[in-house]
This record gives structure tokens, C-alpha cells and sequence, in this order.
């Protein structure tokens, strides 16, 4: 399963519920707001790195570098761009939507 | 018919605009940014606020070309030449966030909680976005 987040961690619980839910093995792709989630750092990085343990953490590199956060991702989250998206759609049997 | 005889005489408001949302997940920063320039004009009392996600208005090397949006980070670098110079950013919500004074694009004043309560109380009119 595919999970993306597009909302804000610390605005927002859609990441927390997530993570709850994402199985090990799944991915979850970071789009939009949901970009913050991937900086370092921050009051939200510890959760983030536990869940990297189980799951693999993408972010979306556009949405990344519109909000300046390029520069601030913690190791273990994999950058991707549009086609990147694309394929992680793909790759997996279904996609969930954490909006 | 105070506020008439006042804004007839020219008197000057405290207005506040408090910003809480990232800059490109929605429209309310752009909104906001918009109608501060907008009141500007109006030569009243300006103070801007950042609050919790606010504060990622201000983080400095936004690049939108990818996402094909305006990219309105420059325009915060405008404000000064409109004499607004009062901005204040909550020192909480830099921390949650791993940032600090120089992530951001203009100079600030970093608050407390308590202070920006303060600030807030002190206003005429308060806008938020």
C-alpha cells in the first residue's frame, strides 16, 4: 500500500494516523504541506525516524523546494519527483489518501 | 459617529495581521501578504504575527519553479519600503520546527507567547489569516 499525507504534522493528525495505520513494508509519500514532516529537527523528527524503521518515507522534491525545505531532510527519507510519484503509484496495489 | 468624526480627522488604528498557515497548501498566506500591501497604503498602525505554521511564510530559499507556482517569498523583503517593520515571530513555533532567526527571509522580533498575547490585546483590529 501507498500512503500519501499532504497535510501539515504539526497543523494536522492526517501524518500520526498514518503512520498508525501503515503496515511494514508500505510506503508513504509526503506531498504538499505534508513535506514538513521530513525536516529535521523538528518536534515531529523522532516519530518520523521510528516510523523509517518499518516503512519506507518519501517526500516530494517540487513541493520540497517551493517551501525551502530542500536543504532540511533527515536521513532515511528518499526524494522524489513527479515521475518518481508516478511510479511509486505503480509499484503498489493501491494508494490511501491521508488528507 | 466617533469612528467617523476619527477616521475623518485621520487617526490611526493598531491593526494586526496574524498569519498561521504554511505558505503553498493554501491560499491564506498570499491572501494575507495581499491585503497587508493593500492596507499599507492606508498609512495606519501595521504589526504582522507568525504563529505555529506561519512561520514557514518567512523560511528563506523557497524555489516554486518546479511546482509552476508564483513563488511570493520576495515580496515579504518588500514590507519595509511600505513601513511595516513590525513582525513578530513566536519563538515556540521556530523551535518546533528546527528553525531559528536566520532560516527566515526578513529580520524579526522572535516573542514569547506571553509577549505576542500582549501584542494581540494591544490592537484596534485584528485580521487572520
Amino acid at each position: 500500500m501507498l500512503h500519501t499525507v499532504n497535510k501539515s504534522p504539526f497543523e494536522h493528525r492526517a501524518l500520526e494516523s498514518c503512520l498508525r495505520y501503515a503496515r511494514q513494508g508500505s510506503a508513504v509519500l509526503l506531498i504538499e504541506d505534508g513535506v514538513y514532516a521530513a525536516a529535521r529537527d523538528t518536534a515531529v523528527a523522532k516519530q518520523v525516524q521510528e516510523a523509517l524503521k518499518s516503512v519506507s518515507i518519501y517526500a516530494l522534491k517540487p513541493d520540497l523546494e517551493a517551501r525551502g525545505m530542500q536543504t532540511r531532510v533527515m536521513d532515511g527519507v528518499r526524494l522524489v519527483d513527479y515521475e518518481g510519484f508516478v511510479d511509486l503509484v505503480v509499484e503498489h496495489h493501491a494508494v490511501q489518501s491521508w488528507l | 459617529m466617533a469612528d467617523e468624526n476619527d477616521t475623518e480627522a485621520g487617526s490611526v488604528k493598531k491593526f494586526l495581521y496574524v498569519n498561521r498557515k504554511a505558505p503553498y497548501g493554501t491560499i491564506y498566506a498570499l491572501e494575507s501578504l495581499e491585503v497587508v500591501l493593500i492596507g499599507a497604503a492606508f498609512e495606519q498602525d501595521v504589526s504582522l504575527a507568525f504563529l505555529g505554521d506561519g512561520v514557514y511564510q518567512l523560511v528563506k530559499g523557497e524555489d516554486t519553479k518546479a511546482l509552476e507556482v508564483k513563488n511570493f517569498s520576495p515580496t515579504y523583503r518588500a514590507l519595509e519600503d511600505y513601513d511595516v517593520t513590525k513582525i513578530y515571530v513566536d519563538d515556540e513555533a521556530l523551535e518546533a520546527r528546527g528553525l531559528s532567526e536566520a532560516d527566515l527571509v526578513i529580520p524579526v522580533e522572535v516573542v514569547s507567547a506571553q509577549r505576542m498575547a500582549e501584542i494581540m490585546e494591544d490592537q484596534d483590529v485584528v485580521l487572520s489569516f
